[in-house]
């Protein structure tokens, strides 16, 4: 974009945003919204301290482990509802369901049956995650083209063979996009999940600055999550814009 | 018709893939297929030739074991087929490569199927991708070939299994008229180096007649041979000499006559 002549870089628009929050800060209107460099010290401050470092490690452990299990079983299932009508007829409701579900009701259901730990948190992430994933491999694999299926089985590939080397690979750029799209949405389960459990990572932390109307903490922390947000899913994009080239030669 | 087959005549080489009474109807009640007999000689390339809908394809693969029959049997060296087998390799239409897999490693992917080892079946990949003169293009993927040298790969593919009988499924169809040419001329050379079975699947009258040694003539509704024919050119004079060949011509238009009533 130019303005006056004189181009801008990609991130001007959230300078001026910044500046924009400064200002209003400055004018001490509410407690709820303090300046955005006070809220900047202040993040500088909470992030070497202990809390924050075990908060953080909870967090990426649950978000691991939930996203690890929704990849290693979705794409498998995915795969297997392309290829199979049965298991697609079968599967198909379900997955819609809970693509569309608001999954943050369950929450508590998983509470009482899983306590108040990370166990909960864990199937929270992975219940946000998997659906998309499954869904994704799904339309990948209904998208190969049927000569390439013909040249694996005549060639002598068993189910195996043709899942590993075929099926994957002809709808990586599908299932990679269905990844990027779990895991933006396993960052919303796992803060969900903290925040509904409430005495765990991040969850704890922000139960504890909004009670005590610690403003300036919780923006600090909303602004570090949003910027691992951020820096997860532009890491999924530039995978998946590397095995984009052949999505058209497909 | 008034030369009627004359399947007979082959009796002299042995059949490598005999079909006897094969129906095929796809589900929804089309006939692609219906009692069809048919003959393919050991060491000899065999047109199947006809126009669309006469179920050309879908006859080449049942005898792949792509598609079952619905009724009738299909037998490769006298074995009855039930699925793909490692004598019997495939070449796809639309070349059917792995787009993120290397000219090489789509080469030898029958082999890596089987469990070669790497350095093995890259070597065999290797002179096969010399065979079919892409030499040099190893490293490529098939996003930077054009049609006629990715069907060469697919070419490549197929002879690296070593399969005694090739299936080619109309593999000129989508490769241009220049190409064509000059895949056809050397397509007859890996023929007679090769000493395999070929099968070949095609809509093309001028091709059918420059290939093979023999022409299956199948008509549509209801699909039957109605004619083999033996283009009988000399095959010792020069690729592009075939083609001026008065033998060669007059098959042509012999064909033509005979199938034109058929069109529209």
């Amino acid at each position: 974009m130019k303005l006056f002549g004189i181009r801008l870089p990609m991130m001007a628009s959230l300078i001026i945003w910044a500046i924009i929050w400064e200002i209003i800060g400055r004018f001490d209107l509410s407690i709820l919204l303090p300046p955005l460099s006070l809220v900047i010290i202040r993040m500088f401050e909470i992030i070497p301290t202990a809390t924050f470092f075990n908060a953080f490690w909870i967090t990426v452990k649950a978000f691991l482990i939930g996203t690890a299990i929704s990849i290693a079983a979705g794409i498998p299932i995915g795969v297997l509802m392309g290829r199979s009508l049965i298991a697609d007829r079968m599967l198909l409701p379900w997955v819609n369901m809970f693509l569309s579900a608001p999954l943050t009701a369950l929450v508590p259901v998983l509470m009482t049956l899983f306590g108040f730990g990370e166990m909960t948190i864990i199937l929270t992430t992975l219940l946000f995650a998997i659906w998309i994933i499954v869904l994704d491999a799904r339309a990948g694999v209904k998208g190969i083209s049927p000569s390439l299926v013909e040249m694996a089985h005549s060639y002598g590939a068993n189910g195996w063979q043709a899942f590993t080397k075929i099926y994957v690979w002809a709808a990586l750029p599908e299932i990679l996009a269905g990844i990027r799209l779990g895991f933006v949405r396993a960052i919303k389960g796992v803060i969900i999940g903290q925040l509904l459990v409430s005495i765990v990572g991040f969850g704890r932390l922000f139960e504890l600055y909004s009670s005590n109307f610690l403003m300036e903490h919780m923006w600090a922390l909303l602004l570090v999550l949003f910027f691992f947000a951020f820096l997860i899913a532009e890491g999924m994009g530039i995978i998946e814009r590397k095995f984009s080239y052949y999505a058209a030669s497909r | 018709m008034s030369h009627m087959t004359e399947s007979g005549s082959s009796a002299a080489v042995p059949a490598a893939v005999a079909v006897k009474n094969v129906s095929k109807i796809y589900p929804g009640g089309v006939e692609a297929l219906s009692n069809m007999t048919l003959q393919f000689p050991k060491g000899e390339l065999t047109s199947v030739l006809g126009p669309s809908g006469c179920g050309k394809t879908t006859l080449l693969k049942i005898i792949a074991g792509l598609l079952p029959a619905n009724s009738g049997t299909v037998s490769v060296n006298g074995r009855p087929v039930t699925g793909p087998g490692p004598e019997r390799a495939f070449v796809f239409q639309d070349f059917a490569l792995m787009p993120w897999a290397s000219v090489l490693r789509n080469v030898a992917f029958g082999l890596e199927l089987r469990g070669i080892p790497k350095s093995e079946r890259m070597a065999i990949a290797e002179k096969q991708i010399e065979n079919v003169g892409l030499k040099g293009f190893e490293k490529h993927y098939p996003h930077q070939l054009s049609g006629g040298m990715r069907q060469r790969v697919g070419l490549a593919r197929a002879l690296a299994v070593d399969a005694e009988i090739l299936l080619m499924d109309e593999p000129f169809s989508a490769v241009d008229e220049q190409t064509r040419r000059k895949f056809q001329e050397d397509l007859l050379g890996v023929a007679q180096s090769e000493k395999k079975t070929f099968i070949f699947v095609t809509h093309s009258i001028e091709e059918a007649v420059y290939l093979s040694d023999s022409i299956a003539l199948l008509l549509p509704r209801p699909s039957r041979v109605s004619e083999i024919i033996k283009p009988d050119i000399r095959r010792d004079i020069d690729p592009d000499a075939i083609r001026r060949d008065v033998v060669y011509l007059d098959t042509v238009e012999r064909i033509w006559q005979g199938l034109r009533k058929y069109i529209e």
